[in-house]
């Protein structure tokens, strides 16, 4: 019943953290069918030897929309939840209520999404859902879970971008101005930005698309009038920067990771910052090379070509800070920084082939190839999963007290970092051998077939990694407590024990320079100099009214869905038809609303006594 | 090793569906640059890997050593030779890159000397229309060696995207508007593989069509057949093509000058495949028109029609008299 009704971002940061996990779980489990289905080609008399092809259109558009909106999301937001207020020196968020209404919207959208397996209906249009394909003539309820599952989904990320926005401006501890922020705050600084202009682009076009479906409306259905290439658009003015939205707080927990077992500052720390507000801004002025074969035409193909290729002047700024802050350091090789070590070349390896899809006459043969399938595999699983597992590693001891198996921890690595090349490096290769993407099957002798067979090999490496970094989570429920420090830590969150008491800072810490503590151990000292006398600590409540206001969202979701459809039932019909169901959904939102704006909650207080009972 | 492995990939796959196996001029500029961009790209890998795996051998921790290494800020020396460096590099591939975006974007469409073709992307088959000739094709795009041809592509339903990957990269055929593009022909008669590279539904995976390459006179005796009508049957293909008539006439014409609701099946029996990608075998063209939905799933527009068998195998042997002279 806690977990339900907490307000506290750490305990929010572990329940996105378990959230996301299953539903990596889920992607992950969806992935190795993919793979298992394209071992082997078509037989003879084009007989598929596993999956039909509708089946396996299912489980390819949902690996793809749960790896990322259900995954590597909630992922980035439980590591934002865990670690930047302690970062910042800060005893909570600048709104708990909507950190916990956040975690609930993204829960149900994702139940609601992943539930269309079992009514029957999954969605089956590829996770960027192009019109006409995903509209009412030609797709099922499915095209519904997937717009209305995401627009709930979304919204809990608008809110939370919003509230590290805040969170970030406003209660940073004393001293830690801008240019003093850890790079991991600063980068989740800059993801809620561009979380704050992306997102409502995305709600604005799945509202389109449901209205197309639900309404009749005409946005995409050329028949009417309607622009089927505006979805386009309007998609991937959302689903570039969300690319970026993911891969900056990656680049921060890289940027934390290398210097603490590196035990060297952070090589060019003004330039990183500079260069990943420049990958923010730009991330917004190069949608269109996602649709260079749209038929724009020359003029706007070597725009967005040009643009493109820009972005890789700050990523190349980044990975040579990068190099030379392990350079000449005295490295550690612990779970994390491995982790953290080999994203380098990794990230590197999928930076390089995105320069290549930059060039609109080349992006002619590799669009919709295997090549840009190995491209965004490099970028989203060396760069995004490898440093998310090094910050998982890295974190850990701080997030549940525990620390995870350090021998268990290498042998995840090695397994999932062996797979993960021998799964996506030869699909350059079948890319640049034609094999178009999105296919459920191939024919014989194209010369895919090795290729394919080897891919299918390295996925069950990195299922293999996968399942003992479960069992090293599942033993270190067991495992030996975390002091507080257990990685000679450089910043604030190291300063305090682990678990981090519920308010964090007794007393908030004075931040002198950047990486505050390591400053103080430089200078003899074991703790943060406090920058307040110790009074009573104001605490926000629990409250279970997020719960209910998402369910709310949740269940009329259903009733919008199903308002057309045709039940045996004549009550469901009547429940549905006439919008009870969506009318009462919304109704319970809008009850709980109303009531938390009447409800002063004033929340409450941590006297001095019981503070100083905890030591 | 990447170029050895390209060079592998070029001799493991055959029959010309291979962009960096260029048959033709549009795909040889495109793979031009492709290597362009490979070179480069190997280039700042290397740079990379040198730096990263000096670091990570060197200044390994040994055991014991609890030293603290000497805490650099930074170097604007080092910052500036990696922002220009990469600035030079990209400008080396942005010029040609661009170049080649304005030149490819050449419109032929009003050019006599380039042939017209209208092709049109239907779930999940194609249609070619030869705009200057008036003749129909389906599956199956007949062109002339060393010839230019412009295209104009379009979609009569989902987008679908239009790729020869021998002869040039893709262009989208979305529904409502038309696209150009334009693509040269090889200079050796041959057949290239076709498809279709944006998810269209169910079958996406199986639109593939085949692009027949033929010499200058057999292209021409190609097209004289193609635009005369079709020739009496045999008598004991008749009860065939009396079925045909009922059951199949509406969607599927049988002369070239004629679109249709399904593809157009003139010189049926002269192609490779059915259905885009069977074998061309009795069996196959037998168990296809009986159950259409048993290959390409359950969207698939073309309806199974309730005969017997036998009935079915007379269709069969009608449609295999469907020569051209």
């Amino acid at each position: 019943m806690d977990w339900l009704t907490t307000v506290d971002h750490k305990k929010i940061g572990i329940l996105y953290f378990a959230a996301g996990g299953f539903f990596f779980i889920v992607g992950g489990i969806e992935a190795l069918l993919i793979r298992l289905q394209l071992m082997f080609p078509m037989g003879a008399n084009g007989e598929s030897w596993f999956l039909d092809g509708q089946t396996y259109n299912e489980i390819m558009t949902m690996h793809g929309t749960t790896m990322i909106f259900l995954a590597a999301m909630p992922l980035i937001f439980g590591l934002m939840n865990a670690v930047v207020p302690l970062q910042i020196g800060a005893r909570d968020v600048a709104f708990p209520f909507l950190n916990s209404l956040g975690f609930w919207t993204f829960f149900f959208g994702g139940v609601l999404l992943n539930i269309s397996w079992f009514t029957g209906t999954v969605p089956d249009i590829g996770w960027t859902a192009y019109a006409p394909l995903s509209g009412e003539e030609f797709s099922g309820t499915g095209s519904d879970y997937y717009a209305i599952g995401l627009q709930i989904a979304g919204i809990g990320t608008l809110v939370g971008g919003i509230n590290f926005l805040v969170t970030i401006i406003n209660m940073r501890a004393p001293g830690m101005t801008f240019m003093r922020m850890p790079l991991f705050t600063w980068t989740s600084f800059i993801t809620s930005g561009i979380i704050l202009f992306a997102f409502p682009a995305l709600a604005v076009g799945l509202i389109y698309i449901s209205f197309d479906r639900l309404f009749d409306a005409n946005f995409f259905v050329t028949a009417t009038g309607g622009n089927a290439v505006l979805w386009e658009h309007i998609f991937w003015i959302f689903g570039h920067p969300e690319v970026y939205i993911l891969i900056l707080p990656a680049f921060g927990a890289i940027s934390e990771v290398l210097p603490t077992f590196a035990r060297k500052r952070l090589f060019g720390y003004s330039s990183m910052v500079f260069a990943t507000a420049l990958i923010g801004f730009l991330s917004f002025m190069v949608w269109a090379h996602h649709m260079f074969t749209v038929g724009m035409g020359d003029i706007a193909n070597a725009l967005f070509g040009v643009a493109t290729m820009l972005i890789a002047i700050p990523t190349g700024i980044k990975v040579f800070n990068w190099l030379f802050t392990i350079w000449g350091g005295n490295i550690q090789f612990t779970t994390a920084m491995l982790y953290a070590t080999s994203f380098i070349p990794t990230f590197v390896m999928g930076g390089v082939t995105g320069v290549m899809l930059a060039i609109p006459p080349a992006d002619f043969q590799f669009h919709d190839s295997y090549f840009v399938v190995a491209h965004f595999h490099y970028v989203i699983v060396g760069g995004i999963v490898l440093s998310l597992l090094a910050a998982v590693y890295y974190w850990w001891p701080k997030m549940f007290g525990r620390m995870l198996n350090e021998t268990l921890g290498k042998w995840s690595f090695w397994l999932f970092f062996i797979g993960f090349h021998l799964t996506f490096f030869i699909q350059h290769f079948l890319g640049l051998w034609g094999m178009p993407r999105r296919v459920f099957t191939y024919l014989p002798n194209q010369g895919w077939d090795t290729a394919n067979f080897v891919s299918t090999i390295g996925a069950f490496f990195m299922a293999a990694g996968v399942i003992v970094i479960l069992i090293n989570v599942i033993i270190s429920i067991k495992g030996p407590k975390a002091p507080a420090d257990p990685w000679d830590g450089r910043t604030l969150e190291w300063s305090i024990p682990s678990p981090s008491p519920e308010y964090n800072f007794k007393q908030l810490p004075l931040v002198r320079g950047l990486d505050a503590f390591w400053l103080e151990k430089m200078d003899g000292k074991k703790e943060m100099t406090p920058a307040e006398p110790l009074g009573p600590i104001h605490m926000p409540s629990p409250s279970i009214l997020p719960f209910f206001m998402s369910l709310g969202l949740f269940i009329a979701g259903f009733g919008f869905m199903y308002r057309g459809y045709e039940f045996e039932s004549m009550f469901i019909n009547n429940l549905f038809g006439n919008n009870i169901i969506a009318i009462s959904g919304l109704a319970i939102t809008f009850v709980c609303m109303f009531l938390r704006s009447v409800y002063d909650d004033h929340g409450y207080h941590i006297e001095v006594e019981e503070l100083q009972k905890e030591g | 090793m990447v170029f050895s492995l390209l060079l592998t990939g070029c001799s493991l796959v055959g029959q010309g569906s291979n962009p960096i196996d260029p048959k033709a001029s549009v795909a040889e500029e495109q793979y031009g640059l492709i290597l362009l961009s490979i070179g480069i790209m190997i280039l700042v890998v290397i740079v990379v890997f040198v730096l990263y795996f000096y670091a990570i051998v060197r200044y390994r921790r040994k055991p014991g050593d609890d030293s603290i290494p000497k805490q650099v800020e930074g170097s604007h020396k080092l910052e500036i030779i990696w922002t220009v460096i990469p600035m030079i590099l990209l400008l080396i591939l942005a010029v040609p890159s661009v170049a080649l975006t304005f030149s490819q974007d050449e419109d032929y469409s009003e050019d006599p000397e380039v042939i017209q073709i209208k092709a049109t992307g239907h779930q999940f088959w194609w249609e070619f229309e030869y705009s200057d000739l008036g003749i129909y094709t389906a599956q199956d795009l007949v062109l002339p060696v060393n010839q230019r041809v412009q295209f104009q592509l379009t979609s009569s339903d989902v987008i679908h995207s239009f790729w020869i990957p021998a002869m040039g990269g893709k262009m989208d055929t979305n529904p409502g508007m038309t696209n150009k593009m334009y693509l040269d022909t090889p200079a050796e008669p041959g057949v290239l593989k076709g498809k279709c590279a944006e998810f269209c539904g169910e079958s996406h995976a199986l639109m593939d069509f085949k692009v027949v390459i033929l010499s200058e006179e057999d292209y021409n005796a190609w097209v004289t057949s193609m635009q005369t009508p079709a020739t009496t049957v045999d008598a004991d293909v008749s009860s065939g093509e009396e079925l045909f008539k009922q059951n199949c006439m509406s969607c599927h014409a049988v002369e070239a000058g004629f679109p249709g609701l399904g593809p157009n099946l003139t010189g049926f029996a002269d192609r490779e495949v059915v259905a885009g990608y069977l074998e061309m075998t009795d069996d196959n063209i037998f168990e296809w028109i009986k159950n259409p939905e048993q290959f390409k799933g359950e969207t698939v527009e073309m309806p199974a029609i309730p005969l017997d068998d036998n009935q079915y195998h007379d269709i069969v042997k009608y449609l295999k008299t469907l020569k051209l002279e």
